[in-house]
């Protein structure tokens, strides 16, 4: 049985549908990458899967049981199995060591000082612990960011746009934790537009367009149908022609 | 001029000196608004984050009404207070009237719209994404709600300032409930506007000049908040 299994998920505002019969399958520990342009209804997806959001109808089954009829109490109880990293993650306006613990913390586990230094460690911010989290620089956040989610070890983590606006170093040692994770075990899903990164990332790809998925399958797949997904790259990825 | 400077010269000694009747005028002033403040944060401080995590019908009216409760006359206040505390009044056997206790209760009610009214917008000058990254990383609505509140620290702590500084140079509700009773409810407003009447300038000026110090204290203390 699929970890997660999302079955006839709509979402409308108004009279806008963000998200259109969607269905798809997520198996545990495998890196699912949702590949879409701009305003293609991955974020939303993501937040769904978060229980953040509320579909207007259709399920999110997560260990068989449908999240989207849980109450508020029992939706709680699902995000803490998982984490999301924003695609523009804000700071709390307190230290790097304060941020990164919050998880830790809300969840009165206080003896924890060692996995929040280790955490930081492998995000490569050793030493940073003391400094105030709102003045580090864009990649550093999203580091942080990254960090915050994974020192309280969820069994799902969402990830939106993980290197987006990120310089090419700093895009890298975010790609390294990802593929890290992965080998660990974690059940990563990825909200992209960069082709190459999911590319290297994920097991399995979902193409969303306009809030429907228009293809699933391997990342190999997407190579040998390049020449069909030409133009959607392009309009997507520019860099990525090669 | 001779007059306001002879005034002004032993107003200061009165202070530098320690007046007896200064210090406890003063002392109770303090007393009466700080414990005021004390109360009205305990209300409001937790209301204005439920009205401002919750939706519900007629919301944004509600805040409407809040506001315009901003520049509530303080005799306005006293009025109603007083026929709440009165003897006919429905709180008339508590025999509150002309006690330090019913001017706690007055300031609080006066002080509540301001401080109610500026939780409200500084809970709501939190973003949205703090509320949701807490939520993502497990937090209970209560921790949810107590991340917020710390992020919105300053802007709390700034509308508690303001409802002190209210509290403290109101006079209605401290004339009309206090009574001004000499060494019971007489605090600097109602002491400098009865010395004033009296002609005894130097007394009122003295007070005067402390309420303006307090004042300047709590302004500097604010900006230095807002500053950070």
């Amino acid at each position: 049985m699929a970890l997660i299994e999302i079955k006839g998920l709509y979402k409308s505002f108004g009279k806008s549908e963000i998200l259109n019969d969607i269905n798809l399958d997520m198996e545990e520990g495998k890196v699912m990458a949702l590949i879409g342009p701009t305003g293609s209804g991955k974020t939303t997806l993501l937040r769904h899967i978060d229980t953040l959001d509320q579909p207007t109808r259709g399920s999110i089954f997560f260990h068989g049981e449908d999240i989207c009829r849980l109450s508020s109490k029992e939706k709680f109880l699902v995000r803490r199995r998982m984490a999301m990293v924003f695609q523009k993650p804000v700071m709390f306006n307190r230290s790097v060591y304060e941020n990164v613990s919050y998880g830790l913390k809300v969840r009165s586990k206080e003896n924890s000082r060692d996995d929040v230094l280790h955490t930081l460690d492998e995000v490569g911010l050793t030493g940073y612990e003391s400094r105030s989290a709102t003045t580090l620089s864009g990649g550093e956040m999203q580091r942080i960011a990254l960090a915050r989610a994974m020192v309280i070890k969820p069994e799902v983590l969402l990830l939106d746009e993980p290197t987006a606006n990120l310089d090419q170093k700093s895009a890298s040692a975010i790609d390294d934790l990802i593929e890290r994770l992965a080998h660990g075990g974690t059940t990563v899903i990825i909200a992209s537009h960069n082709m190459t990164e999911c590319r290297r990332l994920a097991n399995r790809f979902a193409i969303l367009v306009n809030g429907k998925i228009t293809r699933t399958g391997r990342p190999n797949d997407i190579q040998l149908d390049r020449g069909q997904y030409i133009g959607f790259l392009e309009s997507i990825d520019p860099s990525d022609k090669t | 001029m001779d007059e306001i400077s002879a005034g002004f010269i032993r107003a200061i000694q009165l202070i530098v000196t320690l007046d007896p009747q200064v210090v406890e005028i003063t002392a109770r002033s303090l007393s009466i608004s700080l414990t005021s403040v004390f109360i009205a944060s305990l209300i409001d401080i937790p209301i204005g984050g439920i009205i401002q995590f919750h939706n519900f019908r007629g919301k944004r009216a509600l805040i409407n009404l809040i506001q315009t409760f901003y520049s509530l006359p303080t005799v306005t206040v006293g009025l109603l207070v007083f026929l709440l505390l009165s003897r006919s009044g429905p709180l008339g056997s508590l025999g509150l009237l002309f006690s330090p206790e019913g001017m706690i209760i007055g300031q609080t009610i006066l002080i509540t719209p301001i401080m109610l009214g500026l939780t409200i917008s500084a809970l709501g000058g939190v973003s949205v994404q703090i509320k949701e990254t807490a939520m993502s990383l497990g937090a209970t609505d209560l921790q949810v709600i107590f991340t917020i509140l710390k992020e919105a620290k300053a802007a709390v702590i700034a509308a508690i300032l303001l409802g002190f500084g209210r509290a403290l140079s109101e006079v209605g509700v401290a004339m009309m409930i206090g009574g001004n009773i000499r060494g019971y409810t007489r605090v600097l407003t109602t002491a400098i506007s009865l010395e004033t009447s009296m002609g005894d300038l130097e007394l009122s000026m003295a007070l005067g000049i402390i309420l303006i110090s307090i004042s300047l204290a709590v302004n500097l203390l604010l900006n230095r908040i807002q500053g950070r």
